[in-house]
């Protein structure tokens, strides 16, 4: 029915675009009336929640580690950043809950920016742990704000349902996916693939690293609101470097670079979750086990760098100017 | 002034705990480039094989520590072996999740095989506080430092006199010159694993006695600090990593006594984001050129 086709393969990428996006909506409709008829219980749909949460998570963080190749394992950081704003905005400032979103976003962009500016002249896992720092430094940092609650954390209206999260994962998605294949997207892959290169071709190399940290803390900062505002209830310790951890297991589970991938990772870890939750004790033993295990025997991920595309989308087809040799 | 001395001896303390675990951070990440987070895992295996062997074997401070230390070597090369080989000719950024799988399992294990709260440690290191000059200095923390002296001694001698040692420098200074130069390259990552857990155990050990509490999330913290000492140090570099766990001891307990307490790893993070800011390869690192 479906199949994996190399990214680079000429593809008819805007019906594949389409295609995949009205399968998005009917996904999207089909679980929106799963929910509504409640023939999911709420416990299932929280995971579906997460899900979305993840998808988020994972995406961005892939456009910084996967497409621009700087490793990053501070990315729940700057989702706390997020969380934290919009909590702020609405609980103590009662602006309304877009608004929160809006300003989280930038907020964590802003974070991004300041910290990828300095942190992103180093590499591998210099820059590693570099972007683990800060972002412990952000929840030391929130743990000492009596202002928020401290280290025992802060209550959050119920804002969001189903469709903010979907829809916002699907803004992500798009969003990203867009940025990957545009003109600065391509920079950045030329980034991750030979650094001096690319700065010989007269990329300006920083610029692009700082762009994709920006953009990728962007929308963690967006998963962190929805997040705040679907759970009610944030604390520091929620945004420490395991989380950070997991959302970098997602990205190299689906396949550092591959979009579809850090998707379908994200679902797949989010069911290994739910599924271990009924086993407490065990469920981070089995997780850790899987997670080795998945790496001994899949280091690629479960994707590698491709894309998931529809088969019939013909070579050289209509719409993307593509001309056959 | 009596302060000043009193938590510069904390400092040190505290310091020399760091530089043990440190040095095996530095050390496997000198030979294979990767980041062992399961290495502050195996520390507080190290300290729950020495309360276990102190307890129920009655096996007092040296024997402990020797059981613990040997215990922990081989769970190291266990590690290497069946979590680490696998990966070497893949990307570094399975191997590092691979690292953080292997540390999530220790914790968790751990949680399953002894619970998850804290339990109090014996006191192996018995003594009571002597006054230097109106200073008072707990016999535990000298007692501390002596072993991290002795056991730092010990791995200079290993790392510059022996043959294994030689073998390490080698593989650290490349890999495949020191395989076609005819060493064992797979038996020495081995045994540099091995040193480096049992450096870990031993901090393990005397961590547990200085805080008198362990309990199986313990290593998470010390182990990132640690690795913030080895990367101030210049990584992969062994005095590099003794220094790296001073400073940062001493910082922490500056910080602390100046009533910032719940800034202390906030405090860390900031040393290590300052140096590599500063001075990326580390205070004792050479600057290495980028080739085309």
């Amino acid at each position: 029915m479906t199949a994996v086709v190399d990214a680079r393969a000429p593809v008819s990428s805007k019906w594949n675009f389409w295609i995949l996006l009205l399968g998005a909506l009917v996904i999207y409709g089909v679980f929106q009336v799963l929910i509504d008829q409640r023939i999911l219980n709420s416990y299932s749909a929280l995971i579906l929640y997460q899900m979305c949460l993840n998808v988020i998570l994972a995406v961005s963080l892939n456009l910084i580690n996967g497409f621009t190749g700087q490793f990053s394992i501070g990315h729940a950081g700057f989702a706390g950043v997020g969380a934290y704003v919009s909590a702020v905005m609405t609980t103590k400032l009662h602006l309304p809950f877009p608004a929160a979103v809006a300003a989280a976003c930038l907020a964590a962009a802003v974070a991004g920016l300041v910290i990828g500016i300095p942190t992103l002249r180093l590499k591998g896992d210099y820059l590693a742990i570099t972007t683990l720092g800060f972002g412990e430094i952000i929840r030391v940092i929130l743990i000492n704000m009596p202002y928020v609650g401290g280290a025992a954390g802060m209550t959050v209206h119920r804002e969001t349902n189903f469709a903010w999260l979907y829809f916002s994962a699907l803004l992500t998605v798009v969003v990203i996916a867009n940025f990957v294949r545009s003109r600065h997207g391509r920079a950045c892959i030329a980034v991750r693939e030979n650094e001096i290169a690319a700065e010989m071709m007269g990329l300006n190399v920083t610029y692009y690293k700082v762009l994709a940290f920006t953009i990728g803390a962007l929308f963690a900062g967006l998963a962190g609101a929805l997040s705040a505002h679907t759970f009610y209830f944030i604390k520091p310790n929620s945004y420490g470097f395991l989380q950070s951890f997991n959302i970098l297991v997602i990205v190299v589970l689906g396949g550092l670079g591959s979009i579809t991938g850090s998707i379908l990772g994200a679902v797949v870890l989010t069911l290994i979750t739910a599924a271990l939750q009924d086993y407490p004790e065990w469920q981070m033993v089995i997780y850790s086990l899987i997670l080795i295990l998945i790496m001994i025997f899949r280091p690629q991920g479960l994707m590698g760098t491709k894309e998931f595309r529809i088969p019939f989308a013909r070579p050289g087809g209509r719409g993307n100017g593509h001309v056959a040799p | 002034m009596t302060t000043f001395v009193q938590q510069l001896v904390n400092g040190i303390s505290l310091g020399s705990i760091y530089a043990l675990i440190a040095l095996g951070y530095t050390m496997v990440y000198g030979v294979i480039k990767l980041i062992n987070f399961a290495h502050g895992d195996v520390f507080m295996v190290g300290a729950f094989v020495a309360y276990f062997a102190y307890t129920g074997l009655h096996l007092g401070f040296i024997g402990s520590l020797i059981v613990s230390m040997a215990a922990c070597a081989l769970l190291g090369v266990l590690i290497e072996r069946f979590a680490y080989r696998p990966l070497r000719q893949s990307t570094r950024i399975a191997a590092l999740i691979t690292a953080i799988g292997v540390s999530l399992f220790l914790e968790n294990a751990g949680i399953i095989a002894v619970g998850a709260q804290a339990r109090g440690y014996p006191d192996m290191l018995p003594g009571s506080p002597f006054q230097v000059g109106g200073v008072t200095i707990s016999t535990k923390q000298v007692e501390i430092i002596l072993l991290a002296v002795l056991l730092m001694v010990l791995l200079q001698f290993i790392v510059h006199r022996t043959k294994i040692g030689k073998a390490m420098r080698a593989v650290a200074f490349d890999q495949d010159a020191a395989r076609m130069m005819g060493i064992d390259v797979d038996r020495t990552i081995s045994y540099t694993f091995a040193i480096g857990s049992a450096l870990a155990a031993a901090a393990g050990v005397v961590y547990g006695a200085y805080y008198s509490a362990v309990d199986p999330l313990m290593g998470i913290m010390p182990g990132l600090k640690a690795f913030i000492a080895a990367v101030v140090g210049g990584i992969g570099i062994i005095p590099g990593a003794m220094v790296g766990g001073l400073v940062l001891g001493l910082i922490e307990t500056a910080v602390q006594s100046f009533g910032f307490s719940l800034w202390r790893d906030a405090a860390a993070f900031a040393l290590l984001i300052l140096i590599l800011l500063v001075k990326p390869e580390g205070l004792f690192g050479r600057h290495a050129r980028e080739k085309v």
